[in-house]
């Protein structure tokens, strides 16, 4: 029974903290996908690509992974930016998205992903840090202690540090407020003088600048080999849908709901069954709820 | 002629008989089968995807359904291939119809990320599932000196077909020119204008009445099934089986891209896209390294997409236009 406890315990304490970090890999798409609606499936894709640019500034330089995050991030905005004039005026300006568009983001997510097999091999990758492979025992009982492993605390700390950021960047700016404004009603928005391809743009930038941070969490919490992306799809959508779309506090919850959940399929089960974790989440939440758990509708008609 | 096109697909059916009597190099059924395989994949995709303009990511999912019911029927029972074919074809239709029923109610986006979820989600089973070999894989000896109605099928003397590669090549030379003549024929159906209502404006369509749900079943569970039927073979072909090969993305950037490259909006869109596509990766994958090769594919696709909206098909049509004017 101790022994149960004990695991279910440390199953909990890794869950809450996994959460932290899935919310850091998923509030970017809470913008791109949840607020302006462009369904960035590439979003995982690009995360690798920053563990990637991590990885490279850690293993040449000895650069601090989240320092490497911290100085990819404004390439990351150019990149989005430049990914979201190409989206917009081919697709979006004509209407034509969701067919096309749907398959310019798959497209994308595969010439990344492949051009990091040709670069990098499938070998899974590795960053050095202080704080890697570290961990901290509460002991509480008889043969109940709780390990909390620092490279997951860290990852945690930094995602509730830049979740938080943009949380306040959303409400209490006036670019955040133009950012939700243009989610609730462009037209508004354009009537109101504003030109609502501009703040998508720089919105969408900002979505995908947190590639940097996001993508130097992922190589600190787990090795990392080029098609990690595509399973991580399942925890960001899962988690951006559950979240109720472009609720950042709401993909926060939703994170720490999917972290506990995977956690503890991986404790009992082994880790082998998590992807099915999240994607089975995934298809249940869009089945049967697709408005979230906190949120505004997702797409019923 | 009312029937031309029924006289053409029977006569290449013929033709492809022929051609596994007459060509005795194995190369070219080797590397054959791969492309009408995709043939197949691709005309199923679109059926969903060019007509309706639903997104499936899960191609391969969809086609590991079909093989990996084939590997249970020959582990189980030892049956044949039509008949592997047939019931993979009927397993991966009834995950289409159940796929359509929980998330074709809401918009096409979801649609297409819950197709990747299913996918990845039949990955993890299948690869606990040691019946079929698990994630290690399984190897499966296709069956000696099978026969069908008292005729031997394949022997090195006495069969219809001297090996098994000529046998797979007809039979998905067969299914290829059976699911192109479906598509079309969906296409001129009142299914197909139905599907292209959808495509254009939902709302609008079920505003006419158009049985929008309904349709979309249809169209799912005809699509799953021909992708089922592609992939039945498979374990067959590659006498080997494993999650890694059978949900290889491969099969899913390739059933979307070739339809958008050839056009999605006929029946000849996809043909076109897996001929091309499907040869040039075959034929480049001796002298190039195969993941390049998949890199081409994806730039090829963005491109396509962002330049050439109608595929090949619809530039074509264009310049015909143009040319009368």
């Amino acid at each position: 029974m101790a022994t149960f406890i004990d695991l279910l315990l440390n199953a909990l304490v890794i869950g809450i903290l996994l959460g932290g970090f899935y919310a850091a890999l998923s509030i970017g798409l809470s913008i791109t996908f949840g607020l302006l609606d462009v369904v960035n499936i590439a979003h995982p894709t690009i995360l690798v690509l920053g563990a990637f640019i991590a990885y490279i500034l850690n293993t040449s330089l000895g650069i601090d992974p989240i320092l490497a995050g911290l100085i990819a991030t404004p390439f990351f905005f150019v990149f989005g930016w430049l990914i979201y004039q190409v989206y917009y005026n081919a697709f979006e300006k004509s209407g034509s998205e969701s067919l096309r568009g749907l398959a310019f983001f798959f497209g994308l997510l595969f010439i990344i992903e492949v051009g990091l097999i040709i670069q990098f091999g499938v070998d899974h990758r590795l960053v050095e840090a202080p704080y890697i492979g570290e961990s901290w025992n509460i002991v509480i009982g008889e043969e109940i202690d709780v390990a909390i492993p620092f490279r997951l605390l860290v990852a945690f700390v930094v995602a509730a540090i830049a979740t938080l950021a943009i949380q306040v960047y959303l409400t209490r700016t006036f670019f955040g407020r133009a950012v939700r404004a243009v989610a609730q009603d462009m037209m508004a928005l354009r009537l109101m003088g504003v030109d609502p391809i501009r703040v998508k743009r720089i919105a969408f930038a900002l979505g995908v600048a947190t590639a940097g941070i996001g993508g130097a969490l992922m190589i600190i919490v787990l090795p990392i080999e080029p098609s990690v992306g595509r399973l991580y799809i399942g925890n960001v959508f899962a988690i951006v849908v559950l979240g109720g779309l472009g609720s950042i506090s709401g993909t926060l919850l939703a994170a720490v709901i999917i972290g506990i959940a995977e956690s503890i399929v991986a404790t009992f089960f082994g880790p082998s069954w998590s992807p099915a974790v999240s994607f089975g989440i995934l298809l249940a939440v869009l089945a049967l709820r697709p408005e979230g758990l906190f949120g505004k509708t997702a797409g019923a008609h | 002629m009312k029937y031309m096109f029924e006289i053409v697909c029977l006569l290449l059916i013929v033709g492809i008989f022929v051609l596994t009597q007459v060509i005795s190099n194995q190369f070219y059924f080797f590397i054959g089968f791969v492309i009408l395989q995709y043939m197949v994949l691709a005309t199923a995709w679109n059926i969903l995807g060019g007509y309706a303009g639903y997104v499936n990511f899960g191609s391969a999912g969809f086609l590991a359904t079909g093989a990996y019911t084939s590997v249970a029927l020959i582990n189980f029972l030892d049956i044949g291939l039509i008949e592997q074919m047939i019931i993979g074809g009927a397993m991966a239709g009834l995950l289409g119809l159940i796929t359509g029923y929980l998330t074709l109610r809401l918009r096409g986006v979801y649609f297409a990320i819950a197709t990747l979820a299913l996918a990845i989600i039949l990955e993890t089973v299948v690869a606990h599932w040691d019946y079929v070999g698990g994630a290690a894989g399984t190897s499966i000896l296709p069956k000696r000196k099978p026969e069908l109605f008292d005729i031997m099928i394949v022997d090195r003397k006495t069969g219809v077909f001297a090996n098994y590669k000529e046998y797979l090549f007809f039979l998905m030379g067969t299914v290829a020119v059976l699911s192109v003549w479906i598509a079309r024929y969906i296409e001129q159906s009142k299914l197909g204008r139905g599907l292209n209502a959808i495509k254009d404006s939902e709302e609008a369509a079920e505003c006419m009445g158009v049985p929008t749900l309904r349709l979309k079943l249809i169209a799912t569970t005809i699509s799953g099934a021909m992708m089922g039927v592609a992939g039945a073979p498979l374990a067959s072909y590659l006498t080997f089986i494993d999650p890694l090969s059978a949900f290889n993305l491969e099969y899913a950037v390739n059933a979307i891209a070739m339809p958008m490259i050839g056009g999605t909006v006929s029946w000849m869109g996809p043909v076109i896209g897996a001929l091309l596509l499907g040869t040039a990766q075959q034929v480049s994958s001796l002298w190039i390294q195969s993941e390049l090769n998949l890199l081409i594919v994806g730039v090829l696709l963005v491109v396509f997409v962002i330049i050439a909206p109608e595929g090949i098909v619809g530039w074509f049509r264009k310049s015909r236009q143009g040319s009368r004017r």
